[in-house]
């Protein structure tokens, strides 16, 4: 079976800094896989050529075996690859509500349906209803984003790329910043993410890390340093020396 | 429970789309000066074509985000091309506003692409260029344009071959109304669409819109199209109801006063390009009445202190930030016009 996600010998150079460095990489289907790694080890760079937003130097990626190294961006998106980010970009002049509306109905390619109001198809109202309860944000759903609590913010963040209806899920850094309050629910809903999404997940935070992934990739210096299951990437020596040491050992 | 939330999913999002009171009545009343204000048809009629000019400007600048300072290029555009049409025998009126649509709207598409790249004060050189290009090619063709002595000799026949306009300008101003109305109805639906939500989504945040998949691109050039074409209407509608047109069309006051229309009666608010032109031409009528040397320097004078006092109107990013519970509160405090939902269409 083809991997969700794949690339190969990818590499992106700014000029002389090599940022993702022959990265050869593969998320299974409905993996939960952790992305790891010290700051500026080029994750954020890995995700954008992931998603698109930065072209590759040479390499490729492939989603659900089919080549979308050189597909815009949006693209991406309806094919079944959807990111979140890791410093909130919502519409905070919209609610929660038109927000799913939007992504909903621009997954259902009603996008440029121009003559009917937003909530007049059914289908569409069904989703927003069920994508809401499953982030939790049904008594928010009429609040302008602007105005919700930060860990309300973050689920919109993920609910957003959720209602792309992904195959493949990037999530960056999805607890970053949230409140130890907020923070239960912010890992319930991603622990409760269905199977058949594979999600990579790239994080600063190893108690999510342990909790939810199942394998480790470590990056560092844009390269892959190593791979593996939890028990092998953090009993490894080497990751500790690199990067773990100063997380987990106190 | 589950059924519950989809209905209020349901009532929210149609809520969008309703009518409210203060809009059914701003139109009643527009109505209603055509019977009751019969010697004023003729700046009446300026003002429905200044507020349909307007509300083109805020369907790229309010609900997408994108700066204009030659938005005038459209306007004179619809306006000779009406004209010309006129003047050349056919002088159908509706034929002639959709030649003029289609016109703009070509005009639109093409540029729409040196618009859409590069940041704001790109779009605004790129804007206040194609304008004063398009300028001085209409002075430069005299022969097609009548050059600097204006486009002479354009007769209009009856619209839909029943109603000839007369000298009082009262079928002229309520031609002028009725387009107006009817394309603002076009634009208060297509705001409220998903297309429309995917624009404000854009101006929002265009990051997020693409990872959302929305082909941010693609969606900007349609409205920046239909904007035009909306401008190019505006233009013919002036071109038709004085049957004169002059270089004054494509001038750079012209885009520069449907920017100021569009700030006094707010962005983003569809009804803010026509309150806008009822408070700027009845500023400018009484203004140059009561002092006829001078009357600039009041209504600059009036611009800066509405802009400093209200400009927290210039978006609504402002009000966005407040909460709902408090938005009434702060509505009968400051606000004249907005409640929530008027304000979002």
């Amino acid at each position: 079976m083809a991997a969700a996600l794949e690339t190969r010998g990818l590499v992106k150079r700014f000029g002389g800094l090599v940022a993702t460095d022959n990265v050869t990489f593969r998320l299974e289907q409905g993996a939960r896989h952790a992305l790891i790694g010290p700051n500026g080890a080029g994750k954020t760079t890995f995700i954008n050529l992931l998603t698109g937003v930065l072209a590759p130097t040479s390499g490729q990626i492939l989603l659900e075996g089919q080549d979308i190294t050189r597909l815009r961006p949006e693209l991406r998106v309806q094919r079944g690859l959807a990111r979140t980010f890791q410093i909130n970009q919502l519409f905070p002049a919209m609610t929660p509500l038109e927000t799913l509306g939007l992504a909903v109905s621009e997954r259902m390619g009603g996008g440029h349906d121009w003559w009917r109001v937003i909530g007049s198809k059914r289908e569409i109202v069904d989703e927003i209803v069920e994508i809401a309860e499953r982030f939790r944000l049904t008594d928010v759903l009429d609040e302008r984003t602007a105005n919700l609590a930060y860990g309300k913010q973050r689920l919109l963040e993920i609910a957003v790329a959720f209602a792309c209806r992904p195959r493949v899920l990037l999530l960056d850094e999805p607890a970053a910043g949230v409140p130890e309050a907020e923070r239960h629910e912010l890992l319930a809903t991603v622990a409760a993410l269905p199977r058949d999404v594979s999600v990579l997940l790239i994080e600063h935070d190893m108690d999510l890390v342990f909790s939810f992934a199942d394998r480790i990739s470590v990056l560092v210096n844009g390269g892959l340093f190593t791979e593996g299951s939890v028990e092998e990437v953090s009993t490894d020596p080497r990751v500790r020396a690199v990067y773990l040491g100063e997380s987990v050992d106190e | 429970m589950q059924s519950d939330t989809a209905d209020n999913v349901r009532a929210a999002l149609g809520r969008r789309g309703r009518w409210g009171w203060g809009e059914v009545a701003f139109w009643l009343v527009a109505a209603a000066t055509l019977v009751f204000l019969p010697e004023r048809h003729l700046i009446l009629n300026e003002i429905a074509i200044i507020g349909l000019f307007a509300l083109s400007l805020d369907l790229i600048l309010g609900y997408a985000g994108i700066v204009s300072l030659g938005h005038a290029a459209f306007f004179g555009l619809g306006a000779y091309a009406a004209g010309i049409l006129a003047k050349n025998g056919i002088g159908d009126p509706l034929l002639g506003l959709g030649v003029a649509a289609l016109a703009a709207a070509i005009l639109g598409f093409v540029t729409s692409f040196l618009v859409l790249r590069g940041s704001d004060l790109t779009k605004l050189m790129v804007t206040l260029g194609v304008a004063l290009v398009l300028g001085e090619l209409a002075n430069q063709m005299s022969w097609l344009t009548g050059g600097a002595d204006g486009l002479q000799g354009i007769t209009m026949g009856p619209i839909l071959g029943l109603f000839e306009f007369d000298i009082f300008g009262t079928v002229a101003y309520a031609y002028s109304l009725v387009v107006t109305f009817v394309l603002f109805v076009i634009a208060r639906r297509i705001v409220v669409s998903p297309y429309g939500l995917s624009l404000r989504s854009i101006r929002d945040n265009p990051l997020r819109a693409r990872a959302v998949g929305i082909p941010v691109n693609r969606r900007l050039v349609a409205v920046y199209t239909l904007a035009a074409a909306y401008a190019g209407v505006a233009g013919a509608l002036l071109a038709q109801t004085t049957q004169f047109v002059s270089l004054d069309v494509l001038a750079f006051h012209r885009s520069a006063d449907v920017m100021l229309v569009l700030v006094i009666g707010g962005v983003g608010y569809l009804y803010g390009g026509l309150i806008g032109a009822v408070f700027f031409k009845v500023l400018q009528d009484v203004l140059s009445a009561w002092t006829p040397q001078y009357w600039q320097f009041w209504i600059g004078l009036i611009l800066v202190l509405l802009v400093l006092a209200g400009r927290e109107r210039l978006t609504d990013r402002v009000r966005a930030l407040r909460p709902r519970s408090r938005r009434g509160l702060a509505t009968d405090k400051a606000r004249p016009l907005p409640t929530t939902t008027a304000r979002e269409v």
